[in-house]
């Protein structure tokens, strides 16, 4: 037993190393999900996701590997797709999620663009996927330190976030600082699918911020407990993943994106909001 | 990302077909058809990657303009061709590819262009290497890192040239013999530096496995975290495994290639006592001015880096 699941993270650092920044990344981008899920937004995730490509790939050409220039470049173009799109559906007939689909379907364009006009050089969408076995100190101070904003920024949002999920007619009502607490958590949401991209890749980031927030629904209707759940969910995938890949030598990505995939589809059918409980539980009648 | 690779090829076929249609068939007067005899028109042949290219240059001089699909540094195994390759290679009189699977884009580059000439398969007449992959078997495409394999490829290279330009057919012939010549020279060197290492130390590490054929020539060990291709992604599996080799082996040290990321083996060094050994140049050259800009100066580079780093 001790040799399955300890002995690989005593014996190899790069597991340590790996471990720590699902640890990281749990701690950062699943509170982010567990919101996105609450407010409808889960796609959301996505559509960032592919927009940051350009400007990580623009941060590449110019600066070559340089974790500083690929982070400050994705953290442009997401902020910029998203307070965009948050302006073109304050202002216009359009709604947020079309102007955010216009935006980032322009801004992934320009991602495969400058991507092909350097396509002969090295795959450049390989590089832009790290992989979470080849962390470096620098890459793990990134992710770490995105954590922490984030659960600072989050513990300062908290109130409006919670209004917005349950009635955003009434804070937009109430205070005219409504959009900030919105924008604030875009960006947040942007920071932590760029860490994740340095980990992960763009599209495995977007994994584990929304899959554990999701089935962590399936467990409780509270926010405190479904932060939690989706914290330690994901923490969870990323250590079962990372033995997965270590064990049956699969690819370290997707083992941990599967690991998280197969408890949402746990929790999907044996949480006590899941599928089976749901049916067994006697139905309520109406009272009167 | 395998699914963002499937819509970038959509993309880039609807490009393709966007411009590979009856409009641009090759442009009349830039290519002269066969039979044309236009004696200093030169012969537009196309090679899929750079260190073909550089094999054209050599063997057709003045006489060929050669295109080179992926250029230096670049990686051929996950290429995506342009439209502008598209014209390229409608509009050429020779297309020159490595084979073995190396270019797993070309068949549809070329339906979709509509070339219909000659095609030289620089491989062909090679023994293939199979990699054997734990549970897959594959042949390995890298054949030009074997001198002897490369005699092959000038060989076919020059036949391809004299076909097409029969005119041309003893200046092919004659700098194919130079260029032999040019292979032996070099072979001899390299002999002398691999036969100047110790045995128990000839045992490398790179991040992917392009070298199957030189360490089938010349006796030396190579390991990869990664497999083959560039397109894999590695497993903690893999890298543990090749770490616990790194240290059991004492392999002494750990090259870097042009086309891939550094990142994992660097993390790898970090775990072992091997060094970063240098820059092994696999599947492109350099640029014309860089350590490796002609074939025979990348193995000539190669076996250099690997002697000195190998060699304390």
């Amino acid at each position: 037993m001790y040799d399955a699941v300890i002995a690989p993270f005593v014996e190899f650092g790069f597991m340590r190393r790996a471990l720590v920044g699902c640890l990281a990344l749990s701690l950062g981008a699943t509170p982010i999900g567990v919101f996105l899920t609450l407010r409808r937004m889960s796609l959301t995730g996505d559509a960032m996701a592919h927009a940051i490509l350009p400007g990580a790939a623009l941060g590449y050409l110019v600066a070559g590997l340089s974790l500083g220039a690929m982070t400050l470049g994705g953290v442009i173009a997401g902020v910029t797709v998203a307070m965009l799109s948050g302006l073109v559906a304050r202002t216009t007939v359009a709604r947020e999620d079309s102007s955010l689909a216009a935006f980032y379907l322009i801004s992934l364009a320009v991602g495969v663009v400058i991507v092909s006009t350097r396509g002969s050089n090295v795959d450049l969408l390989h590089i832009l996927f790290g992989t979470v076995l080849a962390l470096n100190d620098a890459a793990i101070f990134l992710v770490a330190g995105i954590a922490t904003v984030t659960l600072f920024g989050l513990a300062v949002l908290y109130r409006p976030l919670v209004m917005e999920c349950f009635d955003p007619g009434f804070l937009r009502s109430v205070s005219p600082l409504s959009p900030v607490g919105h924008y604030s958590f875009l960006v947040l949401a942007v920071l932590n699918l760029v860490g994740g991209f340095h980990a992960l890749g763009t599209l495995m980031a977007v994994g584990i911020m929304i899959l554990p927030a999701a089935a962590a629904r399936f467990w409780t209707r509270d926010l405190t407990p479904l932060v939690v759940i989706g914290v330690l969910a994901a923490f969870l995938g990323g250590y079962v993943g990372l033995l997965l890949s270590y064990h049956a030598s699969l690819p370290s990505g997707p083992a941990i994106i599967l690991t998280a995939g197969a408890f949402y589809l746990f929790s999907l059918s044996f949480g006590p909001d899941g599928v089976i409980m749901t049916h067994l539980r006697p139905r309520r009648h109406l009272e009167a | 990302m395998i699914f963002r690779r499937s819509v970038l090829t959509s993309l880039f076929a609807a490009c393709l077909i966007a411009v590979s249609g009856p409009g641009t068939a090759p442009v009349p007067g830039t290519a002269p058809g066969p039979g044309t005899a236009w004696a200093d028109a030169p012969i537009d042949v196309v090679a899929s990657f750079s260190i073909l290219g550089d094999m054209v240059r050599q063997i057709g001089g003045d006489r060929v303009r050669v295109t080179t699909l992926v250029g230096p540094d670049g990686d051929a195994h996950v290429y995506q061709p342009t439209p502008a390759d598209a014209r390229s290679v409608a509009g050429a009189r020779l297309l020159v590819v490595n084979g073995l699977g190396f270019e797993g884009w070309m068949d549809r580059l070329t339906e979709a262009s509509g070339y219909k000439g000659r095609v030289v398969t620089a491989t062909a007449g090679v023994k293939p290497l199979w990699i054997a992959d734990r549970d897959r078997r594959e042949i390995d495409p890298h054949a030009w890192q074997s001198l002897a394999n490369a005699r092959i490829y000038v060989r076919n290279i020059s036949d391809g040239l004299a076909a097409v330009d029969p005119a041309g057919a003893d200046i092919y012939i004659h700098n194919a013999a130079r260029y032999m010549e040019e292979i032996d020279a070099i072979e001899a060197q390299v002999r002398e530096a691999i036969d100047s290492l110790p045995a128990e130390r000839r045992k490398v590490v790179t991040s992917h496995d392009a070298f199957g054929y030189l360490s089938a020539d010349y006796g030396i060990e190579f390991h990869a975290p990664v497999g083959f291709s560039t397109e894999a992604e590695p497993s903690a599996g893999d890298v543990a495994r090749l770490i616990r080799q790194i240290n059991r082996e004492k392999i002494p040290a750990v090259f870097i290639d042009n086309i891939s990321d550094r990142r994992l083996l660097d993390q790898i060094v970090r775990e072992t006592g091997a060094q970063i050994g240098g820059t092994l140049y696999s599947d492109a050259l350099s640029k014309a001015d860089g350590p490796a800009g002609t074939h025979l100066g990348m193995m000539l580079h190669n076996i250099r880096t690997l002697v000195t780093a190998l060699g304390d």
